[in-house]
């Protein structure tokens, strides 16, 4: 399963290397949003510092439909799924690979859009060691969550719309949770934290166990 | 509905089968037999099933009527045994278009568990090399590009190739390099079936020809056996 995982992780990989679909239209889309939030937001500092950690992460959100749609587009080419299946390949590896190579797309959106709430937002962190915490389990869930739904509508003529309608009401305790965990990296001291850590550390080890085991059966059946 | 006997030892042996792509039919009573190491050659017109039959040989097709057994594997039951023993070679290359041919088949050779140093033959084999073996596969021609799809299967060397029309959009060198490939998988022991529309050549090269109309064989009879004498 592993040597399966790290030859699509690092296919994926060299194929966005490639193909710069993630330089030139990720990025500049989720730069993009970011700034019409502050936009919308208004010149408040106030207001602008309150808003940076739900901004960021709604971007971070918008970005992954387009991520984990342009992995599942690229398994899309004639005669691939055919291939790969004959070929052998682990089900569970193709879903570790490729939900891998989500989470390093992801993790540079979240970097360029960490570095833009800084600049233009105000965002204010005083535990460095809490955003990154958080971050990676969101970006766990996200890809995972984003890569198994991602299989399921993957076959589908409408897969671009159907994707966000499946997944975005499934990421909201992500997107609450790490929010919460942003907001309070802010402040030396905080309540609850463990509460949201469990809840992105949870559903991160919910839909990567989902994936390994049902991957296989969704792409077959999708 | 009219099934050949060919040998006693068939690699492929379908009776009746009638299969579901998804929901979809796309076979309607299919009856075939054939020997290892000999080549099967399947014709029809456009829609009469012969992607289909191929698909269904290669266990991706659901058999909801008769039986049908692909060396030795009970396609309704035991068709994951067919994973590494057959290669499909379909109308698309099966190959990602933003990787080279060379990349391409290292990752095939990783995910198929096969020696790595393969590929540079392979790769020789159908004539791409040097910067042809490097560049992206969506820069290259069509022809091109159907050589690299030819070279992994040289690389996968399966005991069942099944191969749509591989004559297409190659130039006469590459159609000699079908034949001659073709051959060789059948000296090696491998089993070739392979659609066409050309009656004629088809069935001098082939062993079996089997003719499909509207998913059902119509007639099934012995080729020329030609292609053992392509050297």
């Amino acid at each position: 399963m592993f040597r399966d995982a790290w030859a699509v992780f690092v296919k994926d990989l060299r194929i966005e290397a490639a193909s710069r679909v993630g330089l030139w239209q990720v990025l500049p889309f989720a730069a993009i949003a970011l700034l019409l939030f502050a936009f919308a937001l208004g010149p408040s500092h106030r207001v602008l510092a309150s808003g940076a950690a739900g901004v960021t992460w709604v971007g971070v959100v918008f970005a992954t439909f387009l991520i984990v749609g342009r992995s599942q587009s690229i398994e899309a080419g004639a005669g691939i799924a055919e291939s790969q299946r004959l070929a052998g390949v682990d089900p569970a590896g193709v879903f570790l690979g490729k939900a891998g190579a989500v989470a390093v797309q992801l993790l540079a959106v979240e970097g360029l859009l960490g570095v833009g709430a800084r600049l233009l937002l105000d965002f204010h962190c005083a535990r460095w060691w809490l955003v990154v915490v958080a971050s990676l389990l969101a970006t766990i869930g996200l890809s995972a969550a984003g890569t198994l739904y991602g299989a399921l509508v993957g076959a589908t003529r409408a897969r671009e719309t159907l994707l966000p309608m499946l997944v975005l009401p499934v990421l909201v305790p992500v997107l609450i949770a790490v929010v919460r965990l942003w907001q309070a990296s802010g402040v030396a001291e905080g309540q609850g934290l463990a509460g949201w850590l469990s809840i992105l550390g949870t559903f991160a080890v919910i839909y990567t166990a989902a994936g390994i085991l049902f991957y296989g059966q969704v792409q077959e059946h999708s | 509905m009219l099934a050949v006997r060919w040998a006693e030892m068939e690699a492929l042996a379908l009776h009746n089968v009638v299969a579901l792509d998804g929901t979809f039919p796309v076979l309607a009573g299919a009856s075939l037999e054939a020997p290892q190491g000999s080549l099967v050659a399947v014709l029809g017109g456009n829609g009469a099933g012969k992607t289909s039959l191929l698909r269904t040989l290669a266990g991706l097709t659901t058999i909801v009527e008769g039986s049908g057994q692909v060396l030795g594997f009970d396609l309704s039951t035991k068709a994951s045994g067919l994973v590494g023993n057959v290669c499909l070679l379909g109308h698309g290359t099966g190959l990602y278009e933003e990787l080279s041919p060379q990349a391409n088949l290292k990752y095939l050779a990783t995910i198929g568990r096969l020696n790595r140093s393969g590929v540079a033959s392979a790769l020789d084999r159908v004539g791409l090399t040097g910067r042809m073996a490097t560049t992206p596969l969506q820069q290259l021609s069509a022809g091109q590009r159907r050589r690299a799809a030819l070279a992994s299967l040289i690389l996968r060397s399966p005991a069942l190739w099944l191969m749509d029309e591989p004559h297409a959009s190659l130039d006469a060198g590459g159609r000699a390099l079908v034949d001659a490939l073709i051959a060789e998988a059948i000296w090696r022991g491998s089993t070739v079936v392979l659609t066409s529309h050309d009656p004629n050549e088809a069935s001098a090269a082939a062993d079996l020809v089997v003719e499909l109309v509207g998913g059902a064989t119509s007639g099934a009879r012995s080729g020329g056996g030609g292609i053992h004498h392509v050297s």
